[in-house]
């Protein structure tokens, strides 16, 4: 034999160890693992407030953790090597097995062993057929299996027979979907992609026209943003139902779109967005995901000139809808950014749907709007807007106020239609609450195969957990020349390849059709069918 | 709709009743277990429960089992806790149709009727098991106990920390799928659970077969291990593609539910774990060295993961599954 490579027989080796079923096993419980941090741990992509506050409570822990990926364990090299290994093994596992599975289905069953007393399940009798007999009524009783017939020396024949091959094909389909299911999964985050908006329920719109549109928006690698399905929705309502404990029941947004279609008629067509119900449309999806309300302002400046503000604050109790949020000004009629920067407004503070105070401090006592008011601070001077720092619509930039820069100049709680007065004459006025919407748009071009394959997983796994393979033999035996009886014997076997999975049962029954009790047969000599007890699976 | 409340006090009132029952039924059972000393030896203890059924393993029998004797008392307590512990189920499943009737919709909205629905399905496979086994199996029957003990320190919980008024459901649940899914996730946990205990008490049993002499006295009346091997494995590969359909649809409905079908949040990873190591149970299962006591950790630990989403990972992380309302 001429001596391999060493390079090569290392690969070999690698290549062997790596699809052996020990190293699967190995790599499952490392994916199990794995996985588990990112359950236990925040992570950026769910709630990266938490990583915050993760790194407030641990400070000497975090940035440990973060280095090493523990934040966003599902996008880390460590965890996408450990599923790719797991993959590539699957592969090598699974590629050799179909081939063997081929020929399987190509060939006869096993050829009777010697000695079928060693099975697992065994069976003995003496019957007045001949073999010949015998074999063939086997053949009919075992018509749904897989059969050869042999003869041996001395007139001796045999029947093997085998049945359940569709446990294989259930366990090939099962692992060759896997790997579907894990690539249409990858193509769906490469080609797809997730905005959010929120939108004023009082007839705004909002159109898919690009990720400028979205407040965020998190495309895959493969998608700049360009040529997304450009169709608009136009909020007119948002219907929440509550029962009279404040929890809510319904959530309801009457909404008009306009498809891809639609956009030269001007069409509007009417839906009724729900939470469960999303709105599918040009390969994309709206949801429904969440709402609160946006506090309506008047400020009348000491000019005589009016300005409305209407902008979304965020809920900060989910369940009484108590909100926080900051509602910015710019004087009218300045263009000077310098005097700008010293007359600027913000309105910042709390708002209660349905206002419950205790002594001044506003709670909210229900998530609808019966009784609103609000808590507020109202602050002039520079807001910093311009100052190039990352803004956030739902508050002031604290340091502006801690630079002295922007100032408060009132503070008061005021219901629906009440006024407070600033010393220089301007006048601000709580005259409305609008409803808000936050809606997400997803697209993702590979779900359906996500799905399919999915459901191939299933019927594979169903397929190759409730099939058992098995085999049954026969051997007859012709009465020898000085037998005086002149009675055949019948020796009967059986082996299942996962025995746990019972098929005892099966093989009495079997026998029993083959050697019945009744008036043709005398048993003379019986062995007993086995008892798998005392053994391991027969794998 | 509104509740009514008349029903949702007779579905709690059915509630305690069940609680109470299982109870008895395991003061039955110890009575049976206590007294059942060396009935089952080590040595065959699965010989009558796998006799031929056909006429064939009649005859091969020594014809009858010998005329039975009177049944001892231990007997006659062991056969009235496997009715007690049915009656049990009547009960608590007469307690959430009752939630389920008083609420207007499935009984399995919150995590005291969740965690209720999967006792309730442990029960019934327990009883199905029991009922599929050939009559006489006295060994398997002992296992009563060891199920119920957990079915009622859960019931005992969920009853208590776990409790919440009959109330509909939140918009997020109100969906046909939450019929589909959560079923299935209630069914397959439930005769996991029935695995679990299987296998642990597996482990007893392999422990004192080891070292006979030294043979704990509660490990001696344990069915063979055999038996203990096999029920884990039966119970499990009926669970496992169950559970498998229940992950699958809970990504169909957090498509239409949350924007994604996956988004890693932690009860789907753990859901994904729990997965991913009854997978490694059955992987070991066919791995040479890896039969036998490590599988069942293997499948211990996978009850301990189905545990942990259940309770942990709505309790205290914070997630979009979190509608415990506690
Ligand atoms: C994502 C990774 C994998 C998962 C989730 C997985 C899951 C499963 C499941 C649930 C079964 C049970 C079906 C049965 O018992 O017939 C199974 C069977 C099997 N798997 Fe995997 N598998 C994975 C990877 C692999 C790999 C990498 C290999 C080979 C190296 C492998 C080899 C096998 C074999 C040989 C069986 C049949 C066991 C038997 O004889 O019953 N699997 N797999």
């Amino acid at each position: 034999m001429p001596r391999r490579h060493p390079v090569l027989a290392f690969l070999r080796n690698t290549w062997r160890g790596l699809t052996s079923m020990r190293t699967a096993l190995m790599l499952l419980f490392l994916l199990a693992l794995a996985a588990l941090p990112g359950a236990l741990l925040p992570q950026y992509s769910l709630n990266p407030g938490l990583v915050d506050q993760y790194y407030d409570d641990y400070p000497w822990l975090a940035p440990v953790l973060d280095a090493l990926g523990f934040f966003e364990v599902f996008a880390s090299p460590w965890f996408a090597a450990i599923y790719l290994l797991l993959f590539i093994s699957l592969v090598g596992c699974v590629v050799p097995r179909t081939g063997e599975y081929v020929r399987q289905l190509r060939g006869v069953p096993v050829a009777t062993p010697r000695n079928l007393a060693r099975l697992p399940h065994h069976t003995r009798a003496t019957v007045d057929h001949t073999a010949a007999d015998t074999i063939s009524s086997a053949r009919r009783r075992l018509r749904r299996w897989r059969v050869a017939e042999r003869t041996e020396p001395g007139g001796v024949r045999t029947l093997s027979a085998e049945r359940g091959y569709a446990r294989e094909a259930g366990n090939l389909v099962f692992h060759f979907a896997l790997l579907g299911l894990l690539v249409s999964f990858a193509i769906g985050t490469v080609f797809g992609y997730e905005g959010q908006r929120i939108v004023l329920a009082d007839g705004s719109q909002f159109c898919n026209s690009g990720p400028f549109a979205y407040d965020s928006f998190t495309p895959g690698t493969m998608v700049d943003g360009t040529g997304l399905a450009p169709f608009c929705v136009r909020i007119n309502d948002f219907e929440p139902t509550y029962l009279p404990s404040g929890q809510p029941t319904q959530y309801r947004a009457d909404i008009d779109y306009q498809g891809s279609d639609d956009l030269a008629s001007g069409q509007w067509h009417p839906y009724q967005l729900a939470v469960n119900e999303p709105l599918r449309l040009d390969g994309a999806r709206v949801y429904l995901l969440g709402h609160g309300y946006a506090p309506e302002f008047t400020v009348t400046f000491p000019s005589g000139q009016q300005r409305t503000g209407v902008v979304q604050w965020r809920p900060v109790n989910l369940a009484t809808l108590l909100s926080e949020g900051a509602t910015t000004f710019d004087p009218p009629g300045v263009t000077d950014p310098a005097h700008l920067r010293e007359r600027q407004l913000a309105i910042t503070g709390l708002f209660a749907p349905t206002a419950a105070f205790r002594g001044e401090m506003l709670t909210s006592a229900f998530p609808q709007p019966f009784a609103p008011a609000v808590a507020i601070d109202v602050l002039k001077g520079n807001l910093g807007i311009n100052s190039g720092r990352g803004q956030s619509i739902f508050e002031v930039d604290g340091s502006m106020v801690e630079s002295g820069q922007l100032q408060r100049v009132a503070r008061e709680n005021l219901r629906l239609g009440e006024q407070l007065r600033l010393d220089d004459g301007t006048v601000v006025r709580f005259d409305g609450v609008t409803p808000w919407v936050s809606l997400q748009v997803s697209h993702d071009p590979a779900q359906l195969w996500v799905l399919t394959f999915a459901l191939l997983v299933l019927g594979g796994l169903g397929l190759s957990l409730s099939v058992k393979r098995r085999r049954f033999w026969v051997r007859a035996t012709p009465p020898g020349p000085d037998d005086p009886d002149g009675l055949t014997v019948v020796e009967l076997g059986g082996l299942a390849r996962t025995e746990a999975a019972g098929y005892g049962e099966e093989f009495d029954r079997i026998a029993a059709d083959l050697v019945p009790t009744g008036t043709a047969a005398r048993l003379a000599t019986v062995g007993t069918s086995g008892d798998t007890s005392g053994r391991k699976d027969g794998e | 709709m509104p509740v009514d409340p008349v029903l949702a006090f007779y579905g709690d009132l059915a509630f305690y009743t069940a609680l109470v029952v299982y109870l008895s039924a395991m003061v039955l059972h110890a009575i049976e277990y206590a007294a059942g000393r060396g009935e089952t030896s080590a040595a065959q203890p699965v010989a009558v429960a796998c006799a031929g059924g056909g006429g064939l393993g009649a005859l091969t029998r020594p014809a009858e089992p010998p005329a039975r004797a009177p049944r001892s008392r231990s007997e006659r307590a062991g056969r009235v806790a496997v009715l007690l512990t049915g009656l049990g189920a009547a009960v608590q499943g007469a307690s959430l149709l009752l939630r389920g009737l008083a609420a207007g919709r499935v009984p399995w909205g919150n995590m005291y009727e969740f965690t209720s629905a999967i006792c309730l399905v442990a029960v019934v496979a327990w009883l199905v098991v029991l009922t599929r086994q050939r009559s006489g199996a006295p060994g398997l029957r002992r296992l009563g106990i060891f199920v119920l003990l957990p079915v009622v320190i859960l019931l005992f919980l969920a009853g208590t920390v776990l409790y919440a008024e009959a109330a509909p459901l939140i918009p997020a649940l109100n969906s046909y799928w939450i019929a589909i899914h959560v079923s299935a996730a209630s069914i397959a946990s439930g005769i996991l659970l029935v695995a679990g205990v299987a296998s642990a008490l597996y482990l007893v049993r392999i422990r004192s077969e080891a070292r006979p002499p030294a043979r704990s006295r509660i490990a001696a009346r344990l069915p063979g291990s055999t038996v203990l091997d096999r029920l884990a494995y039966r119970t499990t590969v009926v669970a496992f593609p169950i559970w498998t359909f229940g992950v699958i649809t809970g990504a169909i409905w957090a498509e239409a539910a949350w924007g994604r079908y996956w988004g890693w949040d932690p009860k789907e990873t753990v859901a994904l774990v729990a997965w991913v190591v009854y997978a490694c149970y059955l992987h070991a299962r066919a791995t040479a060295g890896w039969r036998g006591a490590r599988s069942a950790w293997i499948n211990i630990l996978g009850f301990g993961v189905m545990v942990f989403n259940l309770f942990f990972v709505n309790i205290v992380i914070a997630g979009l599954h979190s509608y415990a309302g506690l």
